[in-house]
């Protein structure tokens, strides 16, 4: 069996606040395994960690920020043992990022060329005519026309589906075997997400990308993904392959997530919402996380936090309604 | 159709595109909204659905007075408000009332949440302190927030919180009206179905009616009674929530529902990708606005804009490919 | 604390007890505070006063007898007269003492006084926009071009010359700042939901302006006047300097360096130099509080 491309092995990343007073637990202990090719959704709410995960497998993380423990194995590499040196040379080359508003991506100073040639210089060292072509041919890719004028053109000039797709280009153009895309269609039109997702989709069909969506929509996760870990509280709560998720949820938190979403198809007068609000990180509650809101919460879950356990065939929650099953 | 509540009867909003900085020509129009025309039932709910620049947003606008309509009339209770002042405006405000999207700009941060819930009111009526506190308490409890949350700041309050006090806000002068811009996008999907509920449940209580705005095409159907679907300033299909489910006919209604992503993995449905970008006000596309991107335009359709015309009762389609000039 | 974003584990991780003393919160929100700024000023503040009881000496009173005396380190000092005598026989130390007075109040005031006004018209000029704010603004640009100290000589010598009416000058002096960085955050303030929403209420615009705007951007007009302080104190002393300030026998720290000019040749240094010298420590302290105000009222700048 080939090598997985990431693995994370009980990833904890906390929060210091300056004077020491406050721990924010934002990771804690997450483990998952991507394969070459794969697509891996990491679905959560605000505050349930699914960003500070992914800075930590690029080690950008504020200063306030400190990986604490566990392991990210990219490649066969510990990425924790790293240099910052050798980190610049894996972010953008083999290991890249897409993150939601294109504004805030691309610097409005500099030409389109400009910003795509940038990562293709750094790490590939190219120049001239071959630097060129390689830019209208990733413009081409991203089904952006008339490529030879875009790239002389600004961020501003271009709509918002055009500049994601430009972020895009960026982010696969060095080849990577990992793109983490972050909500990347959260500020995107309806049916110009779709045309997105389904460029992303081809695009990853051409060259085994591994990608790791991280989202609130499930609908991302329904169309995209093949495997999908839900996050509460910086805990994973669940993760299986995408259609266990969706017919067979382990996890109440995940169950409840899953019906609170109307649907295009199914008529509910009313939906099922999950009282109360996510929690507090730097106080959170004893026991699981979830236990102030679950319809199905017992003692136990208030007093200890529930260890993975495994459901069925790749597919874990942990949870204490599914002990010794 | 005159007992409706609000009717809005071939609405318009062009805005110049200015040249010049002292003497400034006009040498372009943003037609945002191109003449719309819909009405508002009491106690119902209206969903307009669409992309960025299909006129959604400035539609709010000037049904809240935020924007004088360029032609065309807003008519609430039978009274056209274009050109209403002192007391009749006075009634209007208190009559129609507001929900916007984002829960962290719509509060003031310096001010107390009992006040800016009782701001309505003190401004509308005479009321006296303690008559204003009573109601502010009645309205905190009925959006679910405890009574000492009048004392704090918006700040020490979630997004769903904020927008629950938002909400409360809006119900403090009993308005028949009220405009909810997307008032669930910013918040957390868990939150947002509490957020539904809630409104859901106002509205039964209060019959008020509602006038929702939205770019998430099931949670339009799921909380409105009649939809209107808005492309580039124009109604391109106006049906009831249960018609448009079940038989969109417009093509871009269609691609909306294609495009809308899955509930299920295995969920089929008919792929209508259509190509380009949303084009710019500025310059509209000749006749049907949607031709360049249709799959299905026929030659007519880049020549004569199709008008609304009734399928059947409740639901109207601007779309050539449903008259009858075959 | 190291730079590098991993920290091998070493076991569980407790938070420290999160009520912490009131001095430990104190120093904490405090830190980065100029201590010598603050020690500085908050020594003005004491001796404005205070002055009554610290000051050895009648200010304005002099015992002509004992005109010209040095500071006491020097011969023919006494350590009755620390700082020495000017020309009149007063004591120095108990002029610099209350002019400390004259200073402070005089700075605190008129940027008051400036603030009030141009918070004002740059409210009205932001929110109201259209022909009204075209003129105010064309009439701050205008202001702006006028040369301040001959617009304040000008003014001096139409007013009586005393303490309130410099007030009053300095205050028209500096005004225009504060409109338009006021008029820039209002210009962005009232496309906020909270103002559309008040509208939408039924608000009028003055209420608006009062209870939406005014707050809400009094955190920046606060952080202009504490920058504005030293310019102001400068400015007093400069026109006290020129004899168009306070008037004689009031002990201004500028007249005080005007009146010793003439020292300055024949040897009496004392007279302008220790003026001068608390002139320089105020507004130094007062530019560094007002900076360090800036970055800590605003919690993005905070976090750099």
């Amino acid at each position: 069996m080939a090598q997985p491309v990431l693995e994370l092995k009980q990833l904890q990343t906390y929060f210091f606040s300056a004077q020491g007073t406050r721990i924010v637990k934002a990771v804690d202990g997450v483990s998952f395994t991507l394969n070459e090719g794969g697509t891996l959704g990491i679905v959560g709410e605000s505050g349930s960690g699914k960003t500070v995960t992914s800075m930590s497998i690029l080690r950008l993380l504020p200063p306030a920020a400190r990986i604490v423990g566990g392991e990210i194995w990219f490649q066969g590499e510990n990425l924790l043992t790293k240099s910052e040196a050798e980190m610049r040379d894996l972010r953008g080359s083999q290991l890249t990022m897409i993150l939601q508003d294109p504004m805030m991506s691309l610097n409005p100073l500099f030409t389109i060329g400009e910003q795509i040639a940038e990562p293709l210089r750094i790490h590939r060292r190219m120049r001239g005519t071959g630097l060129l072509e390689r830019i209208k041919e990733l413009l081409r890719g991203v089904r952006i026309p008339s490529p030879e004028v875009r790239l002389r053109e600004y961020p501003h000039q271009m709509s918002g589906g055009m500049r994601q797709r430009i972020v895009g280009a960026i982010g696969i153009s060095c080849e990577p075997r990992l793109l983490i895309a972050d909500e990347p269609t959260t500020s995107l039109d309806v049916t110009i997400q779709a045309q997105y997702l389904n460029l992303l989709k081809d695009i990853q069909k051409q060259s085994r990308l591994a990608m790791i969506f991280i989202t609130h929509n499930i609908g991302i996760v329904a169309k995209m993904c093949d495997d999908v870990g839900v996050m509460y509280a910086g805990k994973l709560v669940e993760r299986a392959p995408v259609r266990t998720i969706f017919n067979q949820p382990a996890h109440p938190y995940t169950e409840a997530l899953l019906h609170a979403v109307p649907s295009l198809t199914d008529r509910s007068p009313r939906l099922w919402s999950i009282e109360g609000q996510p929690p507090d990180l730097a106080n959170p509650p004893a026991g699981c996380p979830f236990n102030p809101r679950c319809p199905k919460a017992e003692d136990r879950c208030r007093r200890e936090v529930p260890p993975e356990f495994q459901v069925g065939e790749n597919h874990y929650t942990r949870c204490w309604l599914w002990e010794g099953r | 159709m005159s007992d409706n509540l609000v009717e809005i009867r071939d609405l318009k909003k062009h805005f110049p595109v200015t040249k010049g900085l002292i003497f400034q020509e006009t040498i372009g129009l943003v037609k945002a909204v191109d003449g719309v025309s819909y009405a508002i039932g009491a106690g119902e709910t209206v969903g307009l659905v669409g992309e960025s620049g299909c006129g959604k947003t400035t539609t709010m606008k000037m049904i809240l007075m935020l924007e004088k309509p360029t032609s065309g009339s807003i008519i609430f209770r039978g009274q056209d408000i274009q050109g209403l002042a002192g007391k009749d405006l006075k009634a209007y405000r208190k009559g129609v009332q507001a929900v916007f999207q984002d829960p962290y700009s719509s509060l003031n941060p310096r001010m107390r949440v009992g006040d800016i819930i009782a701001e309505p009111l003190a401004v509308n009526e005479a009321f006296s302190r303690a008559q204003l506190k009573e109601r502010v308490q009645a309205l905190l409890s009925l959006v679910g927030l405890r009574p000492g949350a009048a004392d704090l700041f918006p700040h020490e309050f979630s997004g769903g919180q904020r927008q629950r006090i938002a909400i409360a806000r809006s119900l403090s002068l009993n308005p028949s009206l009220i405009i909810l811009d997307e008032p669930v996008s910013a918040l957390d999907v868990s939150i947002r179905a509490q957020i539904m509920n809630l409104l859901q449940d106002l509205q039964e209580q209060f019959s008020v009616s509602y006038l929702l705005i939205a770019h998430d095409l099931a949670a339009v159907l799921h909380l409105s009674t009649t939809i209107a679907v808005m492309y580039l300033g124009k109604i391109v299909e106006l049906a009831t929530s249960e018609q448009l489910r079940t038989q969109p006919l417009h093509p871009y209604a269609q691609a909306l529902f294609s495009a809308a992503l899955p509930s299920h993995p295995d969920e089929q449905r008919e792929e209508i990708i259509i190509t380009g970008e949303i084009p710019s006000p500025l310059n509209p596309p000749s006749g049907c606005r949607f031709h360049p991107r249709c799959p299905f335009a026929k030659p007519v359709c880049s020549e004569v804009e199709p008008v609304l015309k009734q399928v059947e009762t409740g639901h109207q389609v601007a779309c050539h490919l449903f008259t009858d000039t075959d | 604390m190291d730079s590098s974003p991993v920290i091998t584990p070493t076991g569980t991780f407790t938070a420290q007890p999160a009520v912490l003393s009131l001095s430990r919160r104190i120093a904490a929100k405090l830190r980065g505070a100029p201590l010598i700024s603050l020690g500085i000023l908050s020594l003005l503040v004491f001796t404005a006063v205070f002055a009554d009881v610290l000051a050895p000496h009648n200010p304005e009173v002099g015992n002509l007898r004992l005109r010209y005396r040095p500071p006491a380190w020097e011969t023919r000092g006494s350590s009755e007269y620390i700082l020495g005598t000017d020309h009149m026989g007063r004591d120095v130390l108990s002029r610099i003492i209350y002019g400390s007075r004259i200073s402070l109040v005089v700075a605190v005031a008129a940027v008051i006084v400036a603030g009030a006004i141009g918070t004002a018209l740059g409210i009205i000029s932001g929110y109201l926009g259209g022909w009204v704010d075209q003129v105010l603004m064309r009439i701050t640009d205008t202001w702006l071009a006028l040369p301040p100290l001959m617009l304040a000589i000008l003014l001096a010598a139409v007013l009586r010359p005393s303490k309130w009416n410099i007030v009053i000058i300095l205050g028209l002096l500096y005004w225009t700042r504060y409109a338009r960085v006021i008029r820039g955050e209002v210009l962005s303030l009232k496309e906020r939901d909270y103002v559309r929403l008040a509208i939408v209420a039924g608000c009028s615009r003055l209420k608006i302006m009062w209870t939406h705007l005014l707050p809400n951007i009094a955190n920046s007009a606060v952080v202009l006047m504490t920058l504005q302080i030293g310019v102001v104190i400068i400015t007093e002393a400069t026109l006290s300097f020129l004899g168009v300030g306070v008037a004689p026998p009031e002990p201004a720290w500028g007249l005080m360096a005007s009146e010793g000019k003439a020292g300055l040749m024949t040897g009496y240094w004392w007279l302008s130099v220790f003026p001068c010298l608390c002139i320089m420590l105020a507004v130094l302290a007062a530019s560094a509080l007002g900076d360090w105000f800036r970055v800590w009222s605003d919690p993005q700048l905070r976090q750099m």
